[in-house]
């Protein structure tokens, strides 16, 4: 029999750690959409869109600034001292996820905002000559070309930061998992193109990016097998952890939320809408998303339960 | 240099919380709050049984992952003994830190900076030592430099068996408990 | 100063010549950066702490106006400069917000906490003229006085002034009475407070249920670690794996209530296998071979069934104390009312260390001396024709203080004659004596109740007229002229003024002696005449001691071998193994074992103790203490609970054998009790209602406490007689 006793009782921390609330698995999805929705926008860029044409390539970067504001503003309210903030940007940490995480927030915004303004129509700029011109310009072929691999670029590393922020803290075993960057970023990835592939018009986009969900949702599963097996396979601290999501507190959660109605099921539906088996139908998509947010909070809240055990 | 670190006699440690309270007046620690705290581990049956009880706290590791994961750099290691501190100036309150630490030494402050033991700091620049360790009512608790072989705190761990908290956490904590 | 001086500490912490330069930068750096150490102006006021009766000498630190720590004297003995945690926690009683600020009187039915402010004027009036009436119509001694720790002590004089006789705390029939008398039958002298064992010179220590480390007096737990860090062979009896027993090399957990059978055994073996100091006996003993003869049949295998400690475990450990002897130290307890035996339990550990030839031996029982400190002279008391009602025809024989259960019961009686008045300072009689229903049924009795506390207590819920007194750290109290190990005085002085209308005992004494008419009893104007007219008389004075807290006196003579006479204040002038006293009241001579009353089936016998961090029921309020322990537990075996399907942190009530259902208390399910006991910390379970954060946390074993058995030598209240059953799912 082992009885462990301590008088420590720190809110936030005790009797096990919950720092992080709503704020930051809603930041965490909402980022990775965002990442999603500029990798998706990058892509069709790259594939030729031109604005103009009604393309989601160019409503994405929109959405994307709008989200990641609102990201932002969520991160921001999780922030205990949201009076000294700017502190971040004083200094970039090379070993702080955390830091190069605020970087990253701050690029991608022009990224975003070029891929923008290149959508914007030409008589609404009539009253600002050289925005006007510099929007031409970006509307050059080998400019969208280029904004696009910038956009893919920089949708990529703003994926993957969301999972390497949790991952660089190994204090959180569950965390600590060099799965948890890629499984963030395809799952943002999917988000992405749930939400693409919902509000495009055009039928051919529509498909491609239905096509590309599908092979997200199937690759995400893919990591989360590998994730729960690099766990199961890395000694006690790892195997305890993951234990929370194969039979303990959160194993109902994760099932039936991330994996069952956030993967599984959009994912049938979905084939059968590639395979024009059944009409298109804003359920799928709408899963996908609420899945995405289902997996942030389910790793957020399990990795602060998991904890160093002492055995 | 000083690589200030802490020994802890587990043998002579009654787990009366004395270090605990002397932390709190101190250094004002906010109701509610704790920089330093007790464990206790019982393990067999009885009348087999064994008690261990380890007075807890920041280890000021080596190897401090809260210092790594810092945005900031208000956690940051400090010149003066190696000591793990927090700049409350710089702290923004995203307390990634006290989920980078395995030890869960960290809180938030009511006035919302990461805090946690400072080694009392501004008692050892006086020559003073750390509070808990001053306060000890059993002499328990041993304060120095591990860098200095002739310490009494060197001396100890050269000369008794002893053990850290969660080695394989892998952050090199440097408070040793004396079994 | 309570600093160490910097280069002490250097040598102390081994730092290195480099590591000294580097903390001058340091402390540019730090001021540089905007990571805070507390700053401020701080001075320090050495004064003693009353957060307890060991009365550690102190220093509070008081910064920007403000108390901020306090720490202990290097110069005393008791606190070897460092106080215990409640005393490191002391400044919350300055602060705790549960504080009465205004002195109050009764507007509805006692027990009904309804009151209304009234100036200290109206309130000594109202209580000076009740007196005057009960002395009118009962006479002087009809008004008592409960009075617990020095602050006491001028109360006491201004009743004793008023002609009263009964003055009695719960000290002796509550707490450590039984072990005094013990002692006093067998070696003509107690024990005292602070105890005179010498533990930090042990070599064999044994503890029978006193839980140092939980029980955190200061001295004694310094004095324990060192022996442990010296290689003392630590044995422990107790039915519960207490902190004590995790240091133990040997732990016996021993049935509740059957320590005599385990004690009778040790000497059987001491004295068969002829192992313990015959020279000693032979030269300071009276009566050892009836005593042998008595004890012959208590053999180890005898002891097994009663005890339950397997008889080679008694043999091992009897030879282990002898191997040490004389530095092998059985101490003798402190709150020993457990059983109703408990004096003769006392007086079969004295006769254990008789054996041992402890007594008046290094690393047994040395023996103390104090400073002498005249008194102040003040004019006679009156005289009383009618004595002391709380011992009546001497029904306790051997009792050598006055019993607070004896007071109680002549006021439910009104005999030997009628109580009329109690007056009760610092000691919470609701909490601290056995069978609430009785002290409440004696208050009901009275014509005037009066409480002066620092908060409003269970005891005070129950007064007529509630006097708030500052906290020690506001006040003076009389001089402390302990027997100690060193001789010393030493004061207790104002740290910090009070925050609201409250006053010392020392004004409120004063005042209601005036009232009374018996100012000729307070020749001096304050306290601080007083006080150093006592010291000057004494070679010094207050100005001394403010500055310095303590004077200590010559060491003295502490062993038989350091020139302490050999002599015994018993009837045979000896170490009395048989006690013609005993035999000639008509008890046992020679201890005797009676087997504990068992509980009903299914029911455990309710245990409890201390926690370190709180005293009695007087530190929940205090806001430190209570965030280092807002609840208490109650312990129960690990099989019992999973016979239960309880788990740590459960809540449960428990309900004793008349019926009491207890507060909801969390359960502690542990391997470190036995299957028949549970185990609760004292002092929780708050009932009155201004306790703040503490009304209503935890359970209180007081309240669970119903029965107990009186010592027939000398009147202690047992109280490890009760039994609960545990409901779960509270
Ligand atoms: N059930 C049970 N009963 C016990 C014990 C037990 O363990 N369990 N222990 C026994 C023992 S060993 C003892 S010694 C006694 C102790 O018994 P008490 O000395 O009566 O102890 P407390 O219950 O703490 O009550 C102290 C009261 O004094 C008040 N007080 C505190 N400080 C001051 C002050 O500065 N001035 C004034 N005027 N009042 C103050 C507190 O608010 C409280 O009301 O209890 C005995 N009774
Ligand atoms: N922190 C703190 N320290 C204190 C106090 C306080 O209030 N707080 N009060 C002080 C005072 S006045 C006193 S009197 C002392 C009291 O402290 P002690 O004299 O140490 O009191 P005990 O009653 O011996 O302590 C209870 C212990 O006895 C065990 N026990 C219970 N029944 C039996 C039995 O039948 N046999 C045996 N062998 N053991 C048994 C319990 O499991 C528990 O471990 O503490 C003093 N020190
Ligand atoms: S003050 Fe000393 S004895 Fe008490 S818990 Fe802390 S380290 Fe242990
Ligand atoms: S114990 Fe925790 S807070 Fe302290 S240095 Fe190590 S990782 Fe950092
Ligand atoms: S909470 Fe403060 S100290 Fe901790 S990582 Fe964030 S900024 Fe750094
Ligand atoms: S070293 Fe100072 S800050 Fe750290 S736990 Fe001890 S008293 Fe608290
Ligand atoms: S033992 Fe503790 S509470 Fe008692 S007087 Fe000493 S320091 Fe104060
Ligand atoms: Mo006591």
């Amino acid at each position: 029999m082992l009885e462990l006793v301590t008088t420590r009782h720190n809110p936030l921390v005790d009797p096990s750690l919950h720092i992080w609330g709503w704020e930051i698995p809603v930041y965490l999805f909402l980022g990775g959409w965002v990442a999603g929705c500029m990798v998706l926008s990058g892509w069709l860029m790259r594939r030729g869109r031109a604005p103009g044409q009604g393309s989601v390539a160019y409503v994405l970067p929109w959405v994307g600034i709008v989200l990641l504001s609102l990201g932002m503003g969520a991160l921001f309210l999780d922030l205990e001292h949201k009076l000294y903030v700017w502190r971040m940007y004083l200094t970039l940490r090379p070993t702080s996820p955390m830091s190069w995480g605020g970087w990253i927030l701050i690029l991608v915004y022009p990224v975003m905002a070029l891929a923008a303004l290149a959508a914007i129509p030409r008589d609404l700029l009539s009253g600002w000559p050289s925005l006007a011109a510099f929007a031409e310009r970006l509307r050059a072929g080998r400019s969208l070309r280029l904004l696009g691999t910038v956009s893919i670029a920089s949708g990529i590393a703003l994926g993957i930061y969301t999972g390497i922020l949790l991952s660089s803290l190994g204090a959180r075993p569950l965390w600590a998992s060099a799965v948890l960057g890629p499984l963030f970023l395809v799952s943002g990835l999917s988000t992405g193109a749930a939400f693409a592939h919902m509000i495009a018009r055009d039928p051919e986009e529509e498909s491609s990016l239905l096509r590309a969900d599908i092979l997200f949702l199937v690759t995400e599963l893919a990591l989360i097998a590998l994730f729960l097996i690099g766990h199961l396979t890395s000694g006690a601290q790892h195997a305890h952890a993951v234990a929370l999501l194969l039979g303990g507190p959160y194993t109902a959660v994760f099932w039936v939320f991330v994996v069952g109605l956030g993967i599984v099921v959009p994912l049938v539906i979905q084939s059968l809408m590639a395979s024009h088996r059944i009409g298109h139908t804003v359920i799928a998509p709408l899963l996908v998303m609420a899945g995405g947010l289902a997996l942030r909070i389910v790793i957020v809240a399990a990795g602060q339960y998991s904890h160093w055990i002492v055995p | 240099m000083a690589r200030f670190g802490m020994v802890i006699d587990t043998r002579k440690c009654v787990g009366c919380m004395d270090c605990v309270i002397a932390c709190k007046t101190e250094n004002d620690v906010p109701d509610g709050h704790c920089r330093d705290w007790i464990g206790q581990r019982l393990q067999g049956t009885m009348p087999d049984l064994r008690l261990t009880i380890t007075s807890e706290r920041c280890n000021h590791c080596d190897r401090p992952p809260c210092v790594t994961c810092c945005p900031t750099g208000a956690s940051h290691v400090h010149d003066f003994g190696k000591v793990v501190l927090v700049d409350h100036d710089k702290c923004i309150g995203c307390k990634a830190c006290l989920a980078a630490c395995p030890y869960d030494a960290r809180f938030v402050h009511p006035d919302g900076y990461a805090d946690k033991c400072t080694f009392c700091i501004h008692r050892v620049e006086k020559g003073l030592a750390p509070a808990c360790v001053s306060v000890c009512p059993t002499h328990s608790m041993y304060f120095g430099d591990l860098d200095d072989p002739d310490s009494e705190v060197s001396r100890l761990i050269a000369s008794r068996r002893h053990f850290v908290l969660k080695p394989d956490a892998g952050t090199q904590p440097r408070i040793f408990y004396l079994e | 100063m309570a600093h160490l001086s910097r280069r002490r500490f250097l040598k102390i912490a081994g730092f290195s010549a480099g590591a000294a330069a580097i903390a001058g930068g340091g402390t540019r750096t730090l001021q540089a950066m905007a990571t805070r150490g507390p700053a401020g102006e701080t001075r320090t006021v050495p004064t003693s702490c009353d957060l307890c009766f060991w009365k550690c000498n102190a220093i509070a630190h008081v910064r920007d106006g403000r108390l901020w720590k306090i720490t202990g004297n290097p110069a005393d003995p008791l606190s070897r400069g460092r106080l215990c945690p409640r005393g490191t926690g002391g400044i919350g009683a300055h602060f705790d917000p549960s504080r009465l600020h205004a002195p109050l009187i009764r507007r509805q039915a006692r027990g009904e906490e309804v009151w209304a402010e009234v100036t200290w004027d109206e309130a000594l009036g109202y209580v000076a003229d009740r007196m005057q009436k009960i002395k009118a119509t009962y006479g002087p001694e009809a008004v008592a006085l409960f009075a617990h720790g020095i602050g006491g002590a001028f109360l006491k004089h201004t009743l004793k002034a008023y002609g009263g006789v009964n003055i009695a705390a719960p000290s002796f029939a509550q707490c450590r009475g039984p072990r005094d008398v013990g002692f006093e039958l067998t070696f003509g002298e107690g024990i005292g407070s602070p105890e005179r064992t010498d533990i930090a010179n042990a070599r064999c220590l044994v503890l029978i249920g006193s839980h140092l480390g939980e029980n955190m007096h200061n001295t004694q737990v310094q004095e324990f670690a060192e022996a442990i860090a010296n290689g003392a062979s630590i044995i422990v009896a107790d039915p519960r794996f207490s902190i004590a027993a995790s240091k133990a090399r040997h732990y016996l957990p021993v049935k509740p209530g059957t320590d005599l059978a385990l004690l009778l055994a040790w000497m059987n073996v001491l004295v068969t296998e002829g192992l313990y100091d015959k020279a000693y006996v032979e030269q300071f003993g009276f009566g050892f071979e009836n005593f042998a003869a008595e004890i012959a049949t208590r053999t180890p295998e005898w002891a097994y069934p009663e005890t339950g400690i397997p008889p080679e475990l008694i043999r091992e450990t009897a030879r282990e104390m002898a191997r040490h002897r004389p530095a092998t130290l059985v101490h003798p307890g402190r709150h020993t009312t457990w059983y109703g035996d408990d004096a003769q339990r006392a007086r079969a550990i004295a006769l254990l260390n008789a054996l041992l030839g402890s007594w008046g031996r290094k690393g047994g029982f040395y023996y103390p001396s104090s400073m002498d400190v005249p008194g102040y002279p003040y004019p006679a008391y009156p005289k009383s024709e009618r004595g002391k009602v709380d011992n009546p025809e001497h029904k306790f024989p051997f009792a050598s203080e006055a019993i607070t259960t004896g007071i109680r019961e002549a006021t439910i009686s009104g005999k030997p004659y009628p109580i009329k008045g109690w007056l009760v300072y610092a000691t919470n009689l609701v909490q601290a004596l056995p069978a609430q229903e009785e002290t409440i049924k004696a208050i009901q009795n009275l014509d005037l109740m009066v409480v002066v506390d620092v908060v409003p207590s269970e005891i005070a819920g129950w007064a007529d007229v509630v006097l708030p007194e500052t906290v020690y750290l506001e006040r003076y109290d009389d001089l402390n002229v302990e027997l100690f190990r060193d001789p010393f005085v030493a004061l207790r002085q104002p740290v910090v003024p009070p925050p609201g209308d409250q006053k010392p005992n020392w004004w409120i004494a004063r005042e209601l002696a005036v009232k009374l008419g018996l100012g000729a009893y307070y020749p001096w104007k304050d306290i601080e005449e007083y006080l150093d007219h006592r010291l000057k008389a004494a070679g010094h004075s207050l100005a001394e001691l403010k500055q310095v807290g303590i004077v200590k006196g010559a060491k003295p003579p502490r062993y038989f071998d350091e020139g302490v006479a050999t002599e015994f204040a018993t009837p045979s002038g000896k170490i009395e193994f048989y006690s013609s006293q005993l035999a000639a009241a008509g008890f046992d001579p020679v201890p005797r074992y009676t087997r504990p009353v068992e509980g009903p089936p299914g029911s455990f016998r309710l245990l409890y103790g201390r926690a370190p961090v709180h005293t009695f029921s007087r530190t929940q309020t205090n806001p430190i203490l209570q965030d280092a322990m807002s609840e208490n537990e109650v312990w129960v075996n690990a099989s019992v609970g999973a016979r239960m399907g309880l788990r740590s942190g459960d809540y449960v009530t428990l309900r004793n054998q008349d019926g009491v259902v207890s507060n909801r208390v969390k359960a502690r399910v542990t391997e470190a009790i036995r299957p028949d006991c549970v185990f609760m910390v004292h002092g929780f379970g708050h009932t009155a209602r201004g306790l703040r954060g503490a009304y209503g946390r935890g359970a209180s074993d007081s309240q669970l406490i119903t029965r107990y058995v009186t010592d027939p030598l000398m009147g202690g209240t047992g109280t490890n007689v009760n039994f609960v059953t545990i409901e779960a799912g509270a």
